[in-house]
């Protein structure tokens, strides 16, 4: 489904992506794991497009096929998602004209019609009801005064309403507290399925206890430094990152 | 020695000319001073750059020649002309219908007033007289404007509004101007609204005119808020893209009176809305925003003067431009506070959005504080559709161009809030729809 290949991202003078490898198959739940800084969030940055960076060299293909040289726009109608570890607040965008622009958007690179208003209605309400979201919030400006827990629920409620291909979701558990912790991983594990692979970033070994990995990647300085089944997030869970942080000093 | 008089320019001479003629039409019984008014532009003459309120509106270069004061309509015209008319179409109100400036009985809604209101046409109130007409010019520092006092001098048509104390007025009146012509044509219209102590009103005004044609309207809306009264006033620009428009709006509030008025501007080659407020009795609020989608070619100026002459006044004033091509923005906002105006809280922002980097936005604010217990402050922020919002939205699908729509939308919708009426807040939101649609 996805695979990363000798990824080397720099952003103004700091190189960050350290010639990065891995492969997530399909139906694949990968968690990556690793310590602040380590390059999470710019690896996230990257397979969604985001221009702040500069790709020196390696590849990352959907498919089979090189997203690098797509617009962040073209990678979501592709099939991309990243889920943000920190949602952007939206003044004056209605969350729910800003939801039904999106599924537009995604019919009309599909050539799809538009979406009619009721059928936009209930497939929303349909999802915010799974992921306990107040309607009240839903008629609120995109996240605007919304709790940390909330914003991350809005992230899941959009990747559910755009069934991508492949979701990444960076620190999806940071913020949350275990009632939503919990809320939001049974959202994501009502997406698992064939054809949807996931790629779940956490510095903590909790969020793994719901959302049940199938490979754990330990990154360090920009690479992937350990590969292994769902135990090697216990094992972090006991021993810390400060060998992977020496490891790669 | 240069003769005085060759230094004024053809536009200059031309109205002179105009007024001296237009003189044989005034009412001999009128109450308004259009002679002092006139007198007094004519020893001003049109405001160069060089006169400081009109820095980055240079009014003695952009007229060019004066127009003719436009005609009395013909039915037919008047008919047609309204019948092309979209501004605020959908929203129910009661309408005044303004031809090139005149009143057309025919196609107003004057025979189906709101309970607690009457409507007097203004030609009707100068040949008659009316003891409203005392009230005009609410605002002493209008005195001192050449737009305002043209407005005076050329006085053509318009309306007084009365609304009774206490009326909890629920439809709204709607001021709806449009503009025909195959030459250009000037118009000078002034609308007194006096709302009555306790009272509820909801003033819309439209305009609406040809591309193309350099017409000169120069509207003017005299507010009188009487004490505990509330004026909700919402106005839209939709003047033709060669329109040089000129307006002005005067309040005057008494003690807890409210005022909300929104200009949103879109048309004219050169448009330039002054707002002037005078807080006159104690705790009287008021919020006053404005918002411009401009393209090439286009300024638009908003010009507000708030003046707290009363304890406890709130002013809450922002301002919001797009720019998209080599338009120009201008923002000019001056808060005086009386020293006997204490514990005045008043706030006053402009934000542009710059969509190119052609465009440009001129900020002028001002405050002139005399009392020593109060809260005021002024704000400007200029920049480009915000990168991480962008990349926000096209990480979940949407191209750039609906993107930053989006953005742009959700930029000005911030200055189209505090309109309580919800069918003129959402007509407002259409034309700002339309708008983007339109820049693709
Ligand atoms: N915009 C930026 N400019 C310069 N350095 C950056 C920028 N963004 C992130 N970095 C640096 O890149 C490194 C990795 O950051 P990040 O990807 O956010 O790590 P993580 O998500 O693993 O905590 C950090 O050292 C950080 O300081
Ligand atoms: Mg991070």
């Amino acid at each position: 489904m996805l695979e990363i290949k000798n990824l080397v991202v720099k952003i103004e003078d700091n190189q960050i992506l350290n010639g990065l490898n891995l492969t997530v198959n399909d139906g694949e739940v990968a968690a990556i794991m690793g310590p602040n800084g380590s390059g999470k969030s710019t690896l996230s940055y990257v397979i969604a497009g985001k221009e702040d960076y500069e790709v020196l060299d390696g590849e990352i293909l959907l498919d089979g096929v090189n997203v690098l040289e797509m617009a962040p726009d073209e990678r979501a109608a592709a099939g991309l998602f990243l889920a943000f570890q920190y949602p952007l607040e939206i003044a004056g965008v209605g969350t729910m004209t800003f939801l039904k622009a999106c599924i537009n958007a995604q019919r009309r690179a599909r050539e799809e019609g538009e979406i009619s208003t009721p059928d936009f209605i209930r497939k929303v309400n349909a999802a915010a009801d799974k992921l306990e979201i107040n309607k009240e919030m839903l008629k609120r400006a995109l996240n605007v005064g919304f709790s940390g827990g909330e914003k991350k629920r809005m992230e899941i409620l959009q990747m559910a309403l755009l069934e991508p291909k492949f979701c990444v979701l960076d620190e999806t558990d940071s913020g949350l507290d275990i009632d939503a912790l919990r809320i939001v991983s049974e959202g994501v594990n009502a997406l698992r399925e064939k054809g949807r692979s996931f790629l779940v970033i956490t510095h903590y070994q909790r969020l793994l206890n719901h959302i049940v990995p199938d490979t754990v990647h330990v990154m360090s300085k920009g690479q992937i430094v350990k590969t292994g089944g769902k135990e090697l997030a216990l094992e972090l869970e006991q021993s810390g990152y400060a060998d992977y942080r020496s490891e790669a000093a | 020695m240069a003769d005085i008089t060759n230094l004024r320019t053809s536009a200059e001479t031309g109205l002179s000319n105009l007024f001296e003629a237009a003189r044989k039409s005034f009412a001999t019984e009128e109450k308004i001073s259009r002679e002092e008014a006139f007198k007094f532009f004519e020893a001003t003459g049109l405001p160069s750059r060089r006169v400081e309120a009109f820095k980055y509106t240079d009014l003695r270069a952009a007229i060019v020649e004066a127009a003719h004061p436009a005609e009395v309509p013909s039915a037919e015209t008047a008919k047609s002309t309204v019948a092309s008319a979209k501004a605020f179409a959908g929203v129910e109100a009661v309408r005044l219908t303004f031809v090139n400036g005149h009143l057309v009985d025919a196609l107003s809604d004057l025979g189906s007033l709101p309970e607690g209101v009457t409507v007097t046409p203004l030609t009707e109130a100068l040949t008659k007289g009316n003891p409203l007409l005392k009230a005009l010019g609410p605002v002493e520092q209008t005195r001192e404007n050449p737009i305002y006092q043209l407005n005076t001098a050329f006085l053509a048509d318009g309306a007084l509004i009365s609304v009774a104390a206490g009326a909890k007025v629920e439809t709204p009146v709607h001021l709806r101007f449009v503009g025909t012509g195959a030459t250009a044509f000037s118009t000078a219209t002034r609308v007194l609204v006096s709302v009555g102590e306790g009272a509820e009103f909801s003033l819309f005004e439209t305009h609406e005119g040809p591309n193309g044609l350099a017409y000169q309207p120069n509207d003017a809306v005299d507010a009188v808020i009487a004490d505990k009264a509330t004026l909700r006033h919402t106005r839209l620009n939709r003047e033709g893209d060669k329109a040089i428009a000129l307006s002005t709006i005067a309040a005057r509030l008494g003690a807890e009176a409210n005022l909300e008025s929104v200009n949103l501007v879109f048309g004219g080659a050169l448009s330039r809305h002054q707002i002037y407020l005078h807080f006159a009795g104690e705790n009287a609020n008021a919020i006053v925003n404005g918002a411009a989608m401009l393209g090439d070619g286009q300024l638009a100026d908003s010009t507000l003067l708030a003046d707290h002459a009363a304890v406890g006044g709130v002013s809450r004033e922002q301002f919001k431009t797009v720019i998209d091509g080599d338009a120009t923005g201008v923002f000019q906002g001056k808060i005086i506070v009386r020293q006997i105006a204490q514990q005045t809280d008043g706030k006053m922002k402009s934000d542009c959005l710059l969509l190119t980097d052609e465009g440009q936005m001129m900020n002028k604010p001002e405050l002139e504080i005399f009392a020593d217990d109060v809260a005021c402050g002024h704000g400007a922020t200029c920049g480009a559709p915000d990168e991480e919002l962008l990349f926000y939205l096209m990480a979940r699908g949407l191209p750039k161009p609906i993107a930053e729509s989006l953005l742009v939308q959700a930029f000005i919708g911030e200055a189209l809030e505090s309109v309580t009426h919800e069918g003129a807040r959402d007509a407002l939101i259409g034309e700002v729809e339309a708008w983007l649609r339109a820049r693709g």
